[in-house]
């Protein structure tokens, strides 16, 4: 009796969740075969029928419209989160093990930068840009991305690093390493799993940024999601383009979370269980 | 062990990080605080040199107050909704999803996929997918004449239907109300730690608050010299759909860890005891998640109240019934000229997440020390 | 003696500067010009032409061309002033002729006076006299406009209105007597589009209830928002929207002139750049497939809107700029840009052949009409005022109430500057 109930309800929930599966794939159902219909062939009305011929040339006009921006990206989040990551962890790495005084203060007013709404440093941040002559280019928008990536790649090191026992170092000390050696030969072979989560964590979150990249990048240094908003948001839009574009935009980070998805979750929890 | 040295070198590494949040954080939002207490040029806001008077807080009083800022609190009102909605929405569905896919379930690690992967999308992607699925006359509403029924006519992104209206003049009496409540209620609970002191610093302000605005005091504290209703407008649901596809996967897979790490010891005895399935859940698990929930709280609420690509994507920035400070901000600064009026905006949008933000900080950096 | 001597210094000297000067003009420009705008898509081949022809004038200028598009023209003034904010200009860039240009860049003395180029050109004859006053303020003239393009027009197909029975009205009244026989066919009167449509609208509505002369008061300051006149407008355009769409704030202006074109509607209100959607996109026949009537209530006036490229203080390669003026002001560039952008030229001497039936009807019309200018798209009005009217027009599309919306009208023109 026990047993059938359960196994009824077994069959239940797997029915539930493919159901709930479909509906969170209708959108992308939707945006690939819009992608590939002809601007002529779209229609609200026919919005679900898939093409009856695949129109590859939307992906084709995407590519070449946006090589450039899709280049910038790649460049801009790919230096940046190296960047980040790197200062991320060498901080994490003091403020866990070499606390000077002050640095529980420190701490919390680091980790508050993470959840500004970057409106409010917004003009200050362009005129300064512009002061140090770092306005409108790749450079600029990098060093806005590292200074605004440090709260949280510091702290996720950080909690990393508290897992490391202290009696470890102890023995380091005593075998006449130093801070750099320390670092360089026991905290840093360690840091491979961190890396990873903080890496995934800053290349989707700088990939994905809008609100920077529109007002800090002349047009030649645009990134993808700009780019992206000027196509959808023009006028006379034909769907198709910024469907195949929306793919376009999306295929990098999908495929980090796909792959390495599992890394991301175990890092997420490691602060979020904490906290 | 520790040389002196080292602890300077450490200090040394650090510091340059340090410099520069302390300038790209706290000395831009210093910046802007002053922008927002003038007049920055007026009408020639754009001059090299423009001319800056200082004015007060004559620009936070028109926000609240001038009745041209109508649409400013709207859309403070659209935010705290949209929050509101969003968050719940998340978790709710997050849980759901995570109980379901905790039972062992067979394909677990493609639903896991399918799930979260809206998670990695840029809310530019979202927005655009969005917009194309809520045509008033395609997507979502001709999907009833699939199945041969009438298409469904909801605007999702431009209805101006609005539920829950108050009046802007009854929001002070409320905040006022609501203080003393937290006040008397903190003060009650600190009498019954035997904390008498604090019991009496806080409770007792409580009482006088309480008894002022209940005696009709709050009530002359009107900001608006006319009545403004503002609600819940309809159009809003769209962009919260949107938001709880993105941010879904990410409440259940912190839910989902948060039930993996519950040792099934736990739940045995719970059995053993004499618990049903429902039971183990309602009073075994979910307490376990509580401080899962708290972060995700915080996480999906700060970036809730920021939300300004998916709504810019979606709806554009000049529909005003899915706007939100954030975007009207934009708006104000770079086509209206308004430096100033843009910038105390912002510093509205930083305050309200700093009262949802410095609490959390302040409580789990202290538990940190203990 | 002496001061013979240092006359004789500064008679060579000046020459000097002077052969220098000619010489700086008469040899081959070099270097980099950067053009700013928000010209994309189907706009983006007219300014690739005006491109070339600057290229093939000066080919040892290197053209940027930097176009920030989407965001309803929001992202290309973020980034503009972004830039010019951090002291960073673009060599020229693309701004609606009149208070958008003036009120915005003018005022905080950003943009140089253009005076002298204007005289040099001969152009203060070659562009109406309306126009170039839309353009000046008492210490310069601050743009060369590049095209025309008429705010005020009326779109309908003629078969359609035949087989419905119905005329083109010729006054809002007109309209409001049809309107219901057309609705009761199951016919959207008038299509709308997304909330600037609105306002689009509006400013017809408005210069029919008004007049040329009450319109140009309005924005002078000399009329107030609260007078009845202006009340008045708010009630019709209240009345009118009660004949549009539901779904209008969805659709883009384009597929309001889809409703129009399918027959789901009868009529449209729309820039002209509607006859160029109609007829380069949609590839249909003006005059035959689509047809035109200025927007009721306002025929012989011509409520004129202007693309239009100025020389900011500071521009990098300021002497390119000048060229670059300097030939869109030309009857050759202007023929150049303006059949392939759907917009007239600005100056009263140009090759009409070139253009379509629409066109050619619309530059008939700018010759001999009474020119206006739009509030909409940045001709009378400053952009603190553009964008408050984007409340204002909020406040009355929730409240339809005219009394509160000219209120609100009246306090934001004093804002910015505009009433008294």
């Amino acid at each position: 009796m026990y047993q059938r109930g359960a196994r009824i309800s077994r069959w239940f929930l797997q029915a539930l969740l493919i159901l709930l599966a479909v509906v969170y794939l209708i959108p992308v159902y939707l945006t690939l075969i819009t992608s590939l219909k002809a601007p002529a062939d779209i229609n609200l009305m026919t919005a679900w029928k898939p093409p009856a011929h695949p129109y590859w040339a939307s992906y084709a006009t995407a590519v070449s419209k946006f090589a450039s921006s899709l280049k910038n990206s790649v460049v801009l989040a790919i230096s940046a989160t190296i960047l980040s990551a790197a200062l991320g962890s060498i901080n994490g790495y003091v403020l866990c093990k070499w606390e000077f005084p002050g640095a529980r203060l420190v701490l919390p007013l680091v980790v508050f930068g993470m959840f500004i709404p970057y409106q409010s440093i917004l003009v200050p941040l362009f005129q300064f840009m512009r002061r140090i002559g770092l306005y409108g280019g790749l450079p600029g928008l990098v060093l806005v991305h590292v200074v605004y990536g440090l709260p949280i790649t510091t702290l996720l090191f950080r909690s990393f690093y508290a897992e490391i026992p202290d009696e470890l170092l102890g023995a380091a000390f005593i075998d006449g390493a130093d801070f750099f050696g320390i670092y360089r030969w026991l905290v840093l072979p360690l840091s491979g799993p961190p890396f990873l989560v903080v890496a995934i964590w800053q290349f989707t979150q700088i990939w994905n940024e809008f609100l920077f990249a529109v007002t800090l990048a002349r047009p030649a240094y645009q990134p993808i999601t700009v780019a992206l908003a000027n196509l959808a948001g023009g006028q006379a839009v034909s769907w198709n383009l910024p469907m195949a574009g929306s793919v376009l935009a999306a295929l990098p980070t999908v495929v980090v979370y796909v792959l390495l998805g599992r890394y991301f979750i175990r890092g997420l929890l490691a602060g979020a269980l904490k906290g | 062990m520790r040389s002196r040295r080292d602890q300077i070198m450490a200090i040394l590494v650090v510091l340059p990080s340090l410099a520069l949040l302390a300038v790209f954080v706290y000395g831009f939002i210093a910046q802007t605080v002053y922008i927002s207490l003038t007049d920055w040029g007026q009408g020639a806001a754009l001059a090299l040199k423009p001319e800056i008077h200082f004015v007060g807080a004559y620009n936070y009083r028109e926000l609240f107050t001038g009745f041209l800022n109508v649409r400013f609190r709207q859309d403070l009102v659209n935010m705290v909704f949209f929050t509101v909605m969003f968050v719940a929405a998340s978790l709710a569905l997050g849980l759901f999803l995570a109980t379901m896919l905790d039972q062992r379930i067979r394909g677990e690690a493609v639903f896991r996929t399918i799930f979260l992967f809206p998670m990695s999308l840029s809310f530019i992607v979202t927005g655009t997918i969005w917009r194309w699925l809520l045509q008033p006359r395609g997507g979502v509403n001709v999907l009833p004449s699939l199945v041969g029924l009438p298409p469904a006519s909801f605007l999702w992104l431009s209805s101006r239907d609005q539920v829950l209206q108050f009046n802007w003049q009854t929001l002070p009496y409320f905040v006022v109300l609501g203080a003393a409540l937290v006040l008397v209620a903190w003060g009650l609970w600190s009498a019954a730690r035997r904390r008498f002191r604090a019991a009496a610093l806080t409770g007792l302000p409580g009482l006088v608050l309480l008894a002022w605005a209940l005696a009709g005091g709050a009530t002359q504290l009107q900001t608006l010299p006319f009545q403004e209703p503002h609600g819940f407008n309809l159009a809003l649901i769209g962009v919260v759909i949107a938001a709880t596809w993105q941010m879904s996967g990410y409440t259940m897979a912190l839910y989902l860890a948060g039930l993996r790490t519950i040792p099934d010891e736990l739940r045995e005895a719970a059995r053993v005891d004499g618990a049903s399935t429902l039971q183990v859940y309602r009073y075994v698990e979910l307490p376990l998640l509580a401080p899962i929930t708290w972060s995700a709280i915080i996480v999906l609420g700060h970036i809730a109240l920021k939300i300004f690509d998916l709504v810019f994507a979606m709806a554009g920035p000049d529909n005003a019934p899915t706007s939100v400070p954030a975007i009207l901000m934009f708006l104000t600064t770079f086509r209206g000229n308004e430096l100033a009026k843009g910038a105390s905006i912002a510093v509205i949008l930083l305050v309200m997440v700093s009262l949802l933000i410095v609490p959390y900080l302040l409580a789990s950096f202290r538990t940190g020390r203990a | 003696m002496r001061t013979s001597k240092w006359l004789a210094v500064l008679v060579v000297s000046v020459t000097l500067v002077a052969c220098l000067g000619a010489a700086a003009t008469s040899a081959p420009l070099s270097g980099k010009l950067e053009i700013f705008s928000w010209w994309a898509g189907d706009e983006g081949p007219a300014l690739q032409a005006l491109i070339e022809l600057y290229e093939k004038q000066h080919p040892g200028v290197q053209v940027i061309n930097s176009t920030v598009t989407g965001g309803a023209g929001v992202n290309a003034k973020a980034v503009l002033k972004t830039r010019m904010l951090g002291g960073e200009p673009p060599d020229t860039f693309q701004v609606h002729a009149g208070q958008e240009l003036i009120g915005t860049w003018v005022v905080a003395g950003r943009m140089e006076d253009l005076s002298d180029l204007y005289a040099k050109e001969g152009w203060k004859s070659a562009f109406p006299e309306g126009l170039l006053k839309l353009l000046s303020t008492d210490r310069g003239i601050w743009s060369v406009p590049v095209n025309i393009h008429r705010s005020n027009v009326l779109w309908y197909v003629p078969d359609n209105l035949k087989k419905w029975g119905v005329k083109v009205p010729a006054t809002w009244d007109e309209f409001l007597a049809i309107a219901p026989t057309l609705k009761a066919k199951g016919i959207v009167p008038l299509a709308l589009g997304e909330n600037w449509t609105a306002s689009h609208l509006w400013e017809s509505v408005a210069l029919a209830c008004l007049g040329k002369d009450k319109w140009e008061a309005l924005w002078q300051g000399k009329l107030s928002w609260k007078s009845p006149e202006v009340v008045g407008a708010w009630k019709t355009f209240g009345k009118v929207l009660e004949y549009t769409n539901q779904d209008a704030p969805s659709l883009s202006w384009q597929q309001a002139t889809d409703m129009v074109v399918k027959g789901q509607a009868a009529f449209n209100v729309m820039g002209d750049w509607a006859a160029g959607y109609m007829a380069t996109t949609l590839k249909l026949q003006p005059g035959k497939d689509f047809g035109w009537a200025p927007a009721p209530g306002t025929s012989g006036v011509f409520m004129m809107l202007s693309d239009s490229f100025g020389l900011p203080v500071g521009a990098p390669h300021r002497e390119n700029t000048l060229a670059w003026l300097r030939m869109l002001g030309s009857k050759e560039a202007q023929d150049t840009f303006n059949p392939l952008k759907g917009s007239i030229s600005a100056r009263v001497d140009s090759d009409l052949s070139k253009y379509n039936a629409y066109l050619q009807s619309a530059a008939k019309d700018w010759r001999t009409n009474a020119i206006v200018g739009s509030l909409v798209h940045g001709v009378v009005a400053n952009e603190r005022f553009m964008n408050d009217f984007a409340t204002v027009m909020e406040i009355f599309l929730n409240s339809r109430n005219p009394e509160a919306a000219a209120n609100a009208a009246q306090a934001i023109a004093i804002q910015a500057g505009i009433g008294r």
